[in-house]
């Protein structure tokens, strides 16, 4: 009798590939505009490629054209000017973890990029991807929220557009950003008093609180916060926003609302915590039940708020 | 694509399909099977190389996108015939159980102790946060990348 030999399938057939794609990497802004303008919809761009490739091999994403804008110059440098902090598309979640321009300009920002990921992915991984990937789970998107940052995205026929990023983050997985268009920059506000002032202290400060069951892991709960303070020593800007607790990362207007003009207590931060908590509706799931997330919204607003605070005095 | 990769200080020219993966690259066309396939999934880092000699996830990186770059695996480490210090280290302190995760473990303490010669625990095990391993092996890992350093820096100095 015949000994009948099931072999295991070579490992290849059981690896995770994504679809054929075709593959350019233009050495020019302009190239990479115009493959835009020519292929539009079936485009997507590949910047550090650390959510997009995992989607492509999830067969979640299946571009007909690949555009690597690696070899783009001047793509990647993090720079101040005309009131702004500027980060460009091709600069590393691990660029802005050493950037000492940002360390001193944006505490929020400096706060979250280590809990971006993992190191490793952080040497790949760009902010201007995640907030054009706009996961809901994504860090990034709830710093800009906090910070009222700003996407500037070019088009070859459309020339420069700039937009507001509330306005840029219409839902999850979906943004603005036209088919014909790539990300160029992303710019945050400096600091109200930087602005007249080029060493004048912050009066300023920002914070990431980020729960996670393991490095890498997406937020099970994240909180950018971003606080300002005026010349009478109230709260001059506010800003809230809440990572995997909600169908996309959540500005909460009512509780900046109800900072902006006024002195800061505990009693207060208390109060903008408690709207954070009832603004947002998480999912309970392996990472914790909707209640437990409700609540870490609470604690983490009002310790973010303290921490910006803290920054702000100093 | 006709693409031509420096790996290990050899130049290697090949067609590839654009979606082959790095690691697969390196695996199958190149047979260098030092680097090892866990997760797929960007989690586990046993796939790690050096690509300019920054370490990246080669499950996520195409092939494509190192055309004309520079690859370091775990066959690159050894100069002349030595094992590098963190080779050296790994056996010194057992850094390895099942030695699944050890080329990328390797790969990352050579990258550290370059920029940090002397790190500190936390350092380390910040360093490593994006490598996993399945033996939970961690102690004796931290202590082969801070060895490797205290001899890297003691042959620099002779």
């Amino acid at each position: 009798m015949l000994a009948v030999i099931t072999r295991a399938r070579p490992a290849m057939e059981v690896r995770m590939y994504p679809r054929a794609f075709d593959y350019l990497a233009p050495e020019t802004k302009e190239e990479v505009l115009d493959v835009l303008a020519e292929r539009g919809d079936e485009v997507k761009i590949l910047a550090g490629g650390q959510s997009l490739i995992p989607m492509m091999k999830l067969r979640l994403a299946s571009p007909g054209t690949l555009v690597d804008i690696n070899r783009v110059p001047d793509l990647d440098s993090i720079s101040i000017g005309n009131g702004h902090l500027t980060v460009q598309a091709l600069v590393r979640h691990n660029d802005i973890v050493n950037s000492e321009l940002v360390t001193t300009e944006n505490a929020a920002m400096a706060s979250a990029a280590p809990w971006i990921s993992d190191p490793i992915v952080r040497n790949l991984g760009t902010l201007a991807g995640s907030v054009a990937h706009h996961d809901p789970e994504g860090d990034w998107a709830s710093v800009m929220l906090a910070c009222g940052a700003q996407v500037v995205a070019e088009s070859r026929d459309g020339g420069e557009r700039v937009i507001p990023i509330t306005e840029f983050l219409t839902d999850m997985f979906t943004t603005s950003l036209q088919p014909t268009e790539m990300i160029t920059e992303v710019r945050v506000p400096r600091y109200t008093s930087r602005t007249t002032h080029e060493h004048a202290p912050p009066r300023g400060g920002g914070n990431y609180q980020k729960l996670e069951r393991k490095v890498g892991d997406y937020a099970t709960v994240g909180v950018a916060t971003h606080l300002e303070l005026g010349d009478d020593g109230g709260i001059s800007k506010a800003g809230i926003a809440l990572t995997s607790v909600y169908s996309h990362n959540l500005k909460v207007t009512e509780a900046e609302h109800l900072l902006v003009g006024s002195h800061a207590s505990d009693e207060l931060f208390a109060e903008a915590a408690e709207i954070a908590k009832i603004a947002c509706t998480p999912a309970s799931d392996v990472r914790g039940s909707a209640e437990y997330k409700k609540d870490m919204v609470r604690v983490f607003t009002e310790r973010g708020l303290a921490a910006s605070l803290a920054l702000a005095q100093r | 694509m006709q693409i031509t990769v420096t790996v290990n200080g050899a130049e290697h020219s090949a067609d590839v399909e654009p979606r082959t993966l790095l690691v697969d690259f390196i695996r199958n066309d190149l047979r260098l099977t030092g680097t090892h396939i866990g997760c797929d999934t960007t989690a586990c880092g046993v796939c790690t190389v050096l690509l300019d000699g920054t370490p990246v996830k080669s499950c996520t990186v195409f092939a494509v996108q190192a055309n004309g770059r520079s690859i370091t695996t775990v066959e690159g480490l050894k100069q002349n015939g030595d094992l590098h210090p963190i080779q050296v280290a790994f056996k010194e302190e057992h850094g390895l159980q099942c030695g699944f995760c050890t080329p990328a473990m390797m790969l990352v303490g050579a990258k550290l102790i370059e920029d940090n010669p002397n790190p500190t625990e936390d350092e380390v095990r910040w360093a490593i946060s994006g490598n996993l391993c399945r033996c939970t092996g961690y102690v004796n890992i931290v202590k082969s990348i801070q060895l490797a350093g205290k001899m890297a820096t003691a042959g620099s100095d002779s």
